[in-house]
């Protein structure tokens, strides 16, 4: 168990540059996700931690050791791949033996090994089949089995449920958080699915386009996203963005058009005029009685998920100007609210749920 | 097939039986004249039916072989092919499966060059090269011996090509995976491809020792010393006999014993020999 420390990680395929400098530290036991649209470069930093990958510059230490120069079995690491990457000729012993004996392990400690860890994962009848007579889950179960018996100083995983359907996705990911939590290792964790990188990640770092846009605890990043690009990422269905700007009177919001407004002590008071973009997410907004509503919606579409009803709609300024603002806005509401496509609905803003962007920076200016 | 007439039923029977009877039945005159006496043969009359000397024949083809061709033993002459095509079929599956594995999994210099290489070799027959390598055999000293039979034939840009196109089948994930394992090149070579490798390999085999035993031209050019002739090539010498009538009979029992061992080889490992070319395990 140990410590993964990556200082100014950059990652170059000739002259095109796919990462630019990720500077992060994970502690020992921590569980980081690396979440992010594909191409994004998180599984090439993920393979640079392995060693799979040259780094190009920055280095990337592991329990206080800098790996730049080791040979991937020489860093102590475990991997799990999305195929799962099993021996496809070995039982489902040998897969997770393989490791233990090119290392000279004597057999009888690579059979108490791979014991505990088919108990620990429920594959002790399994172990004399081959993988091709294994379930989805099941090979995934031995890609798992094969990290863990090399008790490695780290678990790297490079989107390891992607594979899977999605009822047992939902049960593996609780299995790998469990796990993880038993086992107490520094695991990194790559995926595209925001909702799995919620749940597991005691630590998220979303990148894009090779930088790191954030990096923090999911419920920081859920509510206080530093920048567009996290906030429609993270969340679904997505936030809803509106330009907007503060009033002239310094104290108000205004969403262009006029169709709604709120007087509420700004932190940026002062700067009136000064153009916003305005992020507010589907679930914070709830229907009210039309004289206290903050902004009105013309519903297009209603889906009903049975919990929860998601009504898209466009707001009645913002249709026909210009090609901005023409965009879906989305409201998750209790699936006990009726509502049909046609409708106007009148909403009010949970407080302290408008997240303010500079429009050309796409960073964060303030929440609200 | 959707339809099923008892008309169509019959007319694919009756086309299938045609095509077994003009392929079976020039090597049931074959056998049916290796059980005869030359006399039977020589009437210009082919006799249909089996004659009672099966065992002559047989015996004697296998023990003396033919004295007006030099009296080489047919037994010799199955030994001799036996050792050519297996040293051919080994070693060409070994060389090419390594090569392979250099061109796939490898990067170094002028890497695609070298496949090209082997690749545009694959347009080159035996026969167009021969002369040349002829010389260079004479030059080593290695007529008339198993390694000048074999060696020249061993390399295979087929077999290289088929090798590496499965390889490239291979996911990458395992060659990572066997690396984050801690398995160098040839432990992953040895453990992971081969394994994988096996039923192509089977499935190359069958080819190659059918055309290592198929060799003829080779042969006949470099063997001069009788006891290194192989049995494809001692046929066509008991033919064309100077002073005498050619021995049909015993001419007949050679040809049918050259034919026996590719259909062992074929039968023994068809199960496998089929799977590697439909499937493959993964």
């Amino acid at each position: 168990m140990a410590e993964i420390a990556l200082a100014g990680v950059k990652k170059r395929y000739g002259e095109t540059q796919v990462v630019h400098g990720i500077d992060v530290e994970i502690a020992d036991g921590e569980f980081v996700v690396i979440v992010g649209p594909s191409g994004c470069g998180k599984s090439t930093l993920l393979r640079m931690v392995a060693g799979l990958e040259e780094i190009s510059e920055g280095s990337i230490s592991i329990a206080g050791r800098v790996v730049n120069d080791l040979e991937p079995k020489e860093r102590d690491i475990a991997m799990v791949f999305q195929n799962y990457a099993l021996y496809p000729h070995m039982s489902v012993f040998d897969n997770m033996a393989y490791g233990l004996k090119i290392a000279g392990t004597p057999k009888a400690e690579i059979e108490e090994r791979v014991g505990r860890a088919a108990r620990m994962l429920e594959l002790e009848a399994l172990l004399t089949r081959k993988p091709r007579q294994l379930s989805g889950g099941q090979r995934q179960r031995v890609a798992m089995g094969r990290a863990i018996v090399r008790d490695p100083a780290a678990f790297l995983f490079d989107e390891p449920l992607s594979n899977l359907d999605a009822k047992l996705r939902v049960q593996m990911r609780l299995e790998i958080k469990q796990l993880q939590k038993d086992l107490g290792t520094t695991s990194l964790y790559v995926t595209h699915d925001q909702v799995e990188a919620m749940t597991l990640a005691d630590r998220l770092i979303v990148m894009n386009a090779g930088v790191a846009e954030q990096i923090a605890s999911p419920m920081q990043v859920y509510e206080h996203p530093e920048s567009v690009f996290v906030a429609g990422f993270i969340g679904s269905p997505a936030m809803n963005f509106l330009p907007g700007r503060v009033a002239q009177d310094g104290g108000s919001l205004e969403i262009r058009g006029g169709t709604a407004r709120r007087a509420e002590a700004l932190a940026i008071s002062g700067q009136a005029g000064r153009e916003l973009l305005i992020g507010v997410r589907p679930e914070h907004l709830q229907p009210v009685p039309e004289t206290e509503a903050d902004l009105f919606l013309d519903l297009r579409l209603v889906e009903t998920l049975g919990a929860d009803t998601l009504a898209h709609g466009s707001l009645p300024d913002t249709k026909s100007t210009d090609g901005a603002t023409k965009d879906i806005f989305t409201v998750r509401l209790p699936g006990s609210v009726q509502v049909s496509a046609g409708e106007r609905l009148a909403l009010r803003v949970a407080p302290g749920a408008l997240h303010l962007f500079d429009p050309d920076s796409g960073h964060r200016i303030a929440d609200l | 097939m959707v339809e099923r007439r008892p008309i169509t039923t019959f007319i694919t029977h009756a086309v299938l039986l045609l095509g077994v009877l003009i392929l079976a039945f020039p090597i049931w005159v074959t056998f049916v004249a290796s059980t005869h006496a030359p006399s039977a043969l020589a009437s210009g009359v082919v006799p249909l039916w089996p004659g009672d000397l099966f065992l002559e024949n047989y015996s004697l083809a296998l023990g003396k072989g033919l004295a007006a061709s030099g009296g080489v033993p047919v037994g010799r002459m199955l030994f001799n092919s036996l050792i050519m095509a297996l040293a051919i079929a080994i070693g060409k599956i070994a060389i090419s499966l390594i090569a392979a594995y250099a061109i796939v999994y490898f990067r170094f210099p002028f890497r695609m060059l070298c496949f090209w290489t082997i690749f545009v070799t694959l347009m080159l027959p035996v026969e167009v090269r021969i002369l040349p390598t002829f010389e260079v055999v004479a030059q080593l000293g290695m007529l008339n011996s198993y390694v000048g039979l074999s060696v020249p034939l061993i390399a295979s840009a087929t077999a290289t090509f088929l090798f590496r196109q499965f390889f490239l089948t291979v996911p990458d994930e395992l060659a990572e995976a066997a690396r984050i394992d801690g398995a160098g090149p040839l432990r992953f070579f040895r453990d992971i491809l081969l394994p994988l490798s096996r039923t192509n390999i089977a499935a190359l085999f069958v080819i190659l020792f059918i055309y290592g035993w198929n060799q003829y031209l080779w042969p006949l050019l470099i063997t001069t010393d009788e006891s290194f002739y192989t049995i494809v090539m001692g046929i066509q010498r008991m033919v064309t006999v100077a002073d005498a009538e050619p021995q049909w009979h015993l001419v007949m029992a050679t040809a049918m014993l050259a034919m026996l061992p590719p259909v062992v080889v074929v039968v023994a490992m068809q199960r496998l020999f089929v799977k590697g070319l439909v499937e493959t395990e993964k």
